[in-house]
């Protein structure tokens, strides 16, 4: 297939599941450039058909090597299969070390397989701001599973539940008392609790503790269910967190929940996507006349806000 | 605004003397560039259909094992197969001086010996990245 020559032709063979237009797809999206907009208007009769896992947990848990695992298993039951794997951007410089390919370099020629690194390029939460753009071009791709890993995450950064249809927390021996550490944050979003590294001795340990303390607030009855034991190493137990997860994705299916969760990450991204439109008009000289007007004492900094809202072309008239 | 420099840095073939391609990774990520390492023992063929999922500007390969010759001629070769001429190619290693001639001529942007200071790359890279989008 011809290499498209411009980002506005990326569409059709993007459908057509090129790879190469998919990758460019996702960098036009990524960095925000010329023609994002109409890719992302071409694609959006076309989403909803992957399954969006998230991936989370502490730094060293084993997520790269969990996902990779995922991706083998996934590949043996004749599912296509894309990660993104998210890695921190430093606030520093800007640039980033994306690593997480080290543990995915197998199935080269395999078309069922898309592995894209993303930088988190500033945003907080555990992914980048682009990620909801990315899942949809990777959806439109026709994935039957996306899995979307996180930065090391800490307590709070719970972003990729809100993308996630199905959300993994991720924990492993040897982490201290990280289960105390989570639980009012990570432990909160997860459909399914992954304790991997289970060929170590001490896993069983953290399975028990780890279902000892969500039963103090998670209905017990299918709780030792939701407590998954993995090994990404021998490769224990990911087959039967797979079936979970695809138990799971027809569950939602069947009970209609699955357009509830697509309703509510829609609400999320429509309110981030109408405040970056908001700052842009803010960032010129469009918010000038306002904010005469605050310093002048005629309008109030909230009238002033009503205001950008009201006129079309946030104020400038 | 104009987005960040991709990198790809990995290893073809069989030396495991990854120090070099590890501490270029580091420099590049310092200079405010995205860097995809990849790790040891990467075929030409998982290199290059790396660069093309992830998209990247640059692909550095690190060789010290002498089979520098074949496995960045197989890299260029698999880069044009795919459509990915766009992308510079910079090497670096224990490469003698009629290779690096070779290798310059057929493809490889540049090559760097053992001592380039990090910040050399890190310009070289910027400017020949910028050329190439200019002319894209």
């Amino acid at each position: 297939m011809g290499t498209p020559g411009h980002d506005s032709d990326l569409l059709q063979p993007l459908l057509d599941g090129d790879r190469r237009a998919l990758a460019r797809s996702l960098t036009l999206v990524e960095s925000r450039g010329p023609g994002f907009r109409n890719l992302l208007r071409g694609i959006a009769p076309r989403l909803g058909r992957a399954h969006r896992v998230g991936v989370t947990g502490a730094p060293g848990v084993g997520k790269s090597s969990l996902v990779a695992a995922l991706v083998a298993t996934a590949r043996n039951n004749g599912m296509s299969i894309a990660v993104l794997a998210v890695d921190p951007t430093s606030p520093f410089t800007g640039g980033a070390l994306l690593g997480d390919r080290v543990r995915m370099t197998d199935h080269v020629g395999d078309e069922g397989v898309f592995v894209r690194s993303m930088a988190s390029r500033g945003a907080l939460g555990g992914l980048s701001t682009a990620t909801g753009d990315a899942l949809d071009v990777l959806d439109a791709a026709g994935f039957d599973l996306i899995l979307t890993e996180t930065v090391g995450a800490g307590q709070v950064d719970v972003e990729v539940a809100h993308e996630s249809e199905t959300t993994l927390v991720l924990f492993a021996p040897g982490a201290g008392d990280a289960i105390q550490a989570m639980k009012s944050g990570l432990m909160e979003v997860a459909d399914l609790w992954v304790v991997n590294k289970a060929d170590d001795v001490r896993a069983e340990k953290v399975r028990a503790d780890l279902v000892g303390s969500l039963s103090l607030h998670e209905p017990p009855d299918d709780l030792e269910e939701r407590v998954v034991l993995t090994s990404a190493k021998d490769g224990s137990g990911v087959g039967d967190l797979l079936e979970k997860l695809c138990a799971r994705r027809a569950e939602l299916e069947s009970s209609g929940a699955r357009g509830d969760l697509a309703r509510g990450r829609i609400r999320r991204r429509l309110t981030a996507a109408a405040r970056d439109l908001v700052s842009e008009r803010l960032l010129g000289s469009a918010a000038d006349s306002l904010i005469d007007a605050v310093v002048t004492g005629e309008r109030s900094v909230h009238d002033a806000a009503e205001d950008i809202l009201r006129t079309d072309d946030g104020g400038r008239s | 605004m104009s987005r960040p420099i991709r990198v790809l840095v990995a290893k073809p073939g069989r030396d495991g003397h990854d120090r070099g391609a590890k501490v270029v990774a580091a420099a590049l990520r310092d200079a405010g560039m995205e860097v995809i390492y990849t790790g040891l023992h990467q075929t030409p063929e998982m290199i290059v259909e790396a660069a093309l999922q992830e998209d990247v500007d640059v692909i550095g390969l690190s060789v010290h094992s002498g089979a520098h010759l074949p496995l960045f001629r197989r890299v260029i070769e698999l880069v044009n197969e795919k459509g990915l001429q766009n992308t510079v190619l910079v090497g670096g290693g224990i490469i003698p001086s009629d290779d690096v001639r070779a290798l310059e001529s057929e493809g490889i942007g540049k090559i760097f010996g053992p001592g380039t200071p990090t910040a050399e790359l890190a310009d070289w890279i910027r400017t020949a990245v910028t050329t190439r989008r200019e002319d894209a």
